[in-house]
């Protein structure tokens, strides 16, 4: 029965005279995101409100969740369109669609009308309550509960009534694309790929880096790491990822520096790479989904040693986190099954049996000074042979 | 691209792939259908079986057509279990099945059956003494695979069959001869083999399609229901291309059938003796004719398999770490494990399995790939 959706916007909403910017991007990601849906679609603007209209034949469920993984929608509402053909006319289409929708339940309700067209005969007190008296003649299970009901039936008379009761929850957040780019490193674990999703439900565009070493490993993890970046882009459209062959750097630290200190000097590079790919494509932040104290390389001395090679703000959405709870994330975007897969990634492939778990920042450089112009031209070599794969 | 890895998968002969398609496309038929074209498509199943049969030595009611490798093996234990309770819950299996005849095991011991899994020696052969310890009035099946599909040792079939004769008369010998077929004469019956599994794609033939030879004394049950096709035994709409194009690939394989045994061992052994030189490496199972002839299986230590197949992948050779059937479980061989091998070779062991076209070219450049990656390979490893 429902053929268009009411696409409520929360903090978007408010930022004044920028708000077709955030309207027009959440309009382009609700296309993006319905591209691949059952159905042809049309979003439109209109005072303050952002509709999808079905045209013809589609499929409910996958649109619903198309839209739900749209950042910035707070709320989907299913609507009913009707022409006005008189009050009378409204009473009986809103007794059919109670009926539709609630049947015999017993349901609390209460009638919220709004009229953007003034000069409609009944104010809209007037109509809530004439239009609440008919549903409860109708239906004797309901009753009218005006502070916490069941369902809020909102009618609004434009040029058209919109009738609605049903709000779905959106993921939040705001449009990608009203909050610049950021560089994610994404390293085929279960926290990346999170990290990044929740940097782009703030509105930012995301590229990612990510570090190849083979032969140690393989093409299949390089392919989960695509794998990856295609679902996280199904949220955060098309996603650039940067493949840095990191083989000659990592075993040139292997053999020059400290064994203990092997994981904090390369994570150490890693930065630097990513921060340059990152400056040269306009991005203003990395990304990584770190979180305090998980592992040797991410302790507060870790984190302080490795942080300090970039000027970049470095976002760890993830800092905070308990293991479980970046799961349960995982799994709701859809990233956990691919994350898990059994390939090694080049963060494992030669780390120590004890790497040091609180790095002096001194003792680190000095192993790096040893490292000398060697290592800047591998690192370059890196950087200019880099593979991009285009993600969507 | 030069692929050693004929124990996976194979290439499909022209011949049999030109066969499949005409019957996809032009006898397209279903052969439970009374009118023309039904007809017309088990002629292929007759032909087929009649073919099969020949080349078995057996009757041609014998075989029975599944969706491969797994479902024979599946349908050999379970159905034999099953048809068989009566006489006995016990079943023997070797320790170094494959997991389509290993996990089988398992779920038959959840389902009450005992199970003995018969340990194997240091070259991956089944321990005699043991089987015979283990043969019991009990014992109702024994499964024991032919050609491991790991390493290519071959187990002593004949003398199982004598044994189980000897000691549980009753007990019927399952074969898993999925490595084996093409690759040796097997004359079930002569052998004492009651039941065979054999799989198509990995005789040239193709993928979702393999046989059971089930003698026909055998008890055995269904294990998928519906239509009734081939007796009751295995409903579901025949395979029929598939099915053509495994009877065609298995009597092409068996032309100059000695020629290309001879090529298989002489590739072998140019294997082998190619690196003899290298420092720290541990050829898995015996190496001479006693084993198959397209398989070999070497740990080169100190170097994890999945390095050394990745660096074999980005000079064009396929080879494949352990067993390719796993590739998303991160297990070690469950074979070289049984046959009481370190970690050390456990972690480092590669199988390059060959076939009928593999050139002597195509091992050398695999040999010369190992001599020059191996040294730079060894220097890193986990400390």
């Amino acid at each position: 029965m429902f053929k268009s959706f009411l696409i409520k916007y929360g903090e978007i909403g408010v930022k004044g005279k920028n708000r077709y910017i955030f309207e027009d991007a959440l309009v382009k990601q609700i296309y993006f995101a319905l591209k691949d849906v059952d159905g042809e679609f049309n979003v439109s603007k209109e005072q303050g409100r952002i509709y999808v209209d079905t045209v013809g034949e589609f499929d409910y469920e996958e649109t619903v969740e198309a839209l739900k993984r749209v950042f910035g929608i707070v709320g989907i509402c299913p609507m009913v369109q009707i022409d006005d053909n008189g009050f009378d006319d409204l009473c009986e289409q809103l007794k059919g669609y109670m009926k539709a929708v609630y049947g015999e339940k017993q349901i609390t309700f209460k009638v919220n009308c709004r009229r953007a067209r003034k000069n409609y005969p009944l104010t809209s007190m007037e109509m809530n309550a004439a239009i609440g008296e008919k549903i409860l003649e109708a239906f004797p299970n309901m009753t009218v509960d005006v502070h916490k009901p069941d369902v809020l039936l909102s009618v609004e008379v434009r040029n058209k009534i919109n009738i609605y009761s049903e709000v779905i929850s959106g993921c939040g957040g705001m449009p990608i694309g009203t909050n610049g780019k950021a560089m994610l490193l994404l390293s085929g674990g279960i926290d990346s790929p999170v990290a990044g999703w929740m940097i782009a439900k703030r509105g930012v565009e995301l590229e990612a880096t990510y570090f190849h070493a083979p032969p140690y490993t393989s093409e299949r993890a390089k392919q989960k790491v695509v794998d990856l970046a295609k679902q996280v882009a199904k949220y955060t459209g098309p996603i650039k990822l940067n493949v840095v062959n990191f083989t000659d750097p990592q075993l040139y630290i292997y053999e020059n520096a400290p064994h203990e200190q092997l994981t904090i000097i390369m994570r150490r590079y890693m930065m630097k790479i990513a921060e340059e790919l990152a400056n040269k494509s306009g991005c203003m932040a990395l990304i990584t989904g770190e979180s305090l104290g998980q592992v040797a390389s991410q302790t507060i001395q870790s984190l302080y040693t490795t942080n300090e090679v970039c000027t970049m703000p470095v976002f760890r959405p993830l800092i905070g986190f308990d293991k479980q709870d970046i799961i349960d994330i995982s799994e709701r975007i859809g990233t956990y099954e691919t994350s898990i897969l059994p390939f090694e990634d080049c963060c494992t492939i030669f780390v120590a049996k004890h790497p040091v778990t609180k790095p002096l920042l001194h003792i680190i450089k000095k192993s790096e000074e040893k490292l000398g112009e060697k290592m800047d031209e591998l690192v370059k070599i890196s950087i200019d042979s880099v593979e991009v794969v285009h993600c969507s | 691209m030069i692929y050693l890895d004929n124990s996976a998968t194979t290439k499909v002969y022209d011949e049999v792939a030109k066969q499949m398609v005409k019957i996809m496309t032009e006898d397209y038929g279903n052969p439970s259908s009374k009118h023309a074209k039904g007809l017309e498509a088990e002629g292929h199943i007759k032909t087929a079986k009649a073919d099969l049969a020949k080349l078995l030595k057996v009757d041609e009611k014998e075989i029975l057509f599944t969706s491969g490798g797994t479902e024979s093996d599946n349908l050999a234990l379970i159905g034999c279990a099953e048809a068989n309770k009566r006489a006995g819950n016990h079943i023997v299996v070797s320790a170094i099945e494959h997991p389509a005849v290993a996990e089988v095991a398992d779920y038959l011991e959840a389902q009450g059956y005992r199970i003995t899994r018969l340990p194997v020696d240091a070259n991956g052969i089944v321990d005699m003494q043991a089987l015979s310890e283990a043969l019991c009035e009990e014992t109702i099946l024994v499964s024991v695979m032919y050609v491991n599909n790991e390493i290519g040792s071959v187990q002593p079939i004949e003398a199982i069959s004598a044994m189980i004769k000897e000691k549980a008369p009753k007990a019927l010998l399952h074969v898993d001869a999925v490595q084996a077929f093409g690759k040796y004469k097997i004359y079930p019956k002569r052998m004492g083999i009651d039941l065979m599994s054999v799989s198509g794609h990995k005789i040239h033939g193709p993928k979702g399609v393999g046989f059971l030879f089930i003698n026909s004394k055998v008890k055995i049950k269904p294990i998928m229901f519906g239509g009734g096709q081939q007796n009751g035994l295995r409903s579901g709409t025949d395979n029929v291309p598939g099915i053509a194009g495994i009877a065609l690939a298995a009597k092409m394989i068996y032309d100059d059938f000695e020629k290309k045994r001879e090529k298989l061992y002489a590739l072998k052994k140019r294997l082998i003796e190619g690196v003899a030189d290298i420092p720290d490496i541990c050829v898995n199972g015996t190496t001479g004719e006693e084993s198959a002839p397209h398989i070999v299986n070497i740990s080169f230590i100190g170097v994890r398999s999945e390095v050394l197949l990745n660096t074999f992948a980005a000079n064009g050779i396929c080879v494949s770490a352990g067993s390719a059937c796993s590739t998303h479980k991160q297990s070690v061989s469950s074979t070289l494990k049984a046959m009481g091998a370190d970690a050390k070779r456990m972690d480092s062991a590669i199988r390059f399995s060959f076939s009928e076209w593999t050139t002597e070219e195509e091992i050398d450049k695999c040999l010369e790939v190992l001599h020059k990656e191996l040294p730079m390979l060894r220097r890193f490893v986990r400390k």
